[in-house]
């Protein structure tokens, strides 16, 4: 894992998180710009996907494969099953599910790095 | 004629997402606890299991509307309200009995207390959006 990519993941979902609550706050519906936010932090999940294997492949080794492959893939799914969930139904609730879906983004790229980092589950 | 309570619509998506949330992850740490580990603490990975299942459930029952979706949600909401507060309690009485953090040990503090403010949100939610008969004439009387 690069630490400092992590870190980027981390500052952008939260960025778009924020973002997510002010728009949700001034009771808006989901903007264009911010389903591209979301999409930006959806490519960077997959960045870590493939540097996340790469370095599997390279013989470095999680404190366990399968946990740091769940995460890895798992993260991927939170963003898009939030976003259609958020869209079926336009609403300022729609703009506070995207934020909350990107809430959930730290939290499951910090346990895939404590995961790197040697913890087991 | 009854009006369908709906559960998923307006604040109740966003509910609806926060349980998502925690169904994916209760789901995934039971799974690997129970797949690699189970002999370690069989009843604290049992009622890990537990957790995850109710969570799938009141995510499903609020996504979708309807009074037999509204009453499950309802008796997963207090079953979970039910289990963190037992879970809570016995994990700081008896930490012998759950050696590994499970959503509900310690009521939640591995998540932000959120697994204990969770069904209570969920139990206000319903108690709004309760069935009710559409006009007062319907209502039974006495």
């Amino acid at each position: 894992m690069i630490t400092g990519f992590a870190i980027t993941i981390v500052a952008c979902a939260v960025l778009a998180a924020v973002w997510s609550f002010v728009l949700s706050a001034r009771n808006r519906e989901p903007s264009k710009a911010l389903l591209g936010a979301l999409a930006a932090v959806e490519l960077l999940l997959v960045v870590q996907l493939i540097i996340g294997v790469v370095l599997l492949v390279g013989g470095e080794r999680p404190g366990s494969i399968a946990t740091y492959l769940a995460y890895l893939i798992g993260c991927l799914l939170v963003l898009p099953v939030g976003t259609v969930w958020a869209l079926a139904e336009r609403s300022r609730s729609s703009t506070a599910v995207l934020g909350i879906t990107c809430v959930a983004i730290p939290v499951m790229v910090l346990r895939l790095n404590e995961v790197w980092n040697g913890a087991t589950a | 004629m009854a009006q369908p309570p709906k559960t998923a619509t307006g604040p109740g998506r966003v509910l609806v997402a926060v349980y998502a949330i925690f169904a994916l992850a209760a789901t995934s740490r039971a799974g690997v606890q129970i797949a690699t580990k189970f002999h370690e603490a069989p009843v604290a990975y049992l009622l890990s299991a537990l957790a995850a299942v109710i969570y799938v459930l009141a995510t499903f029952a609020l996504a979708r509307s309807g009074e037999t979706a509204w009453r499950i949600a309802l008796a997963a909401c207090a079953v979970e309200l039910l289990g963190v507060l037992t879970i809570g309690t016995l994990s700081i009485f008896d930490s012998a009995a759950f050696p590994q953090a499970t959503v509900w040990s310690v009521y939640g503090q591995g998540y932000l207390f959120i697994p204990l403010v969770l069904p209570v949100l969920g139990l206000l939610w319903l108690r709004r959006t309760a069935p009710r008969p559409q006009n007062p004439i319907d209502r039974p009387v006495g």
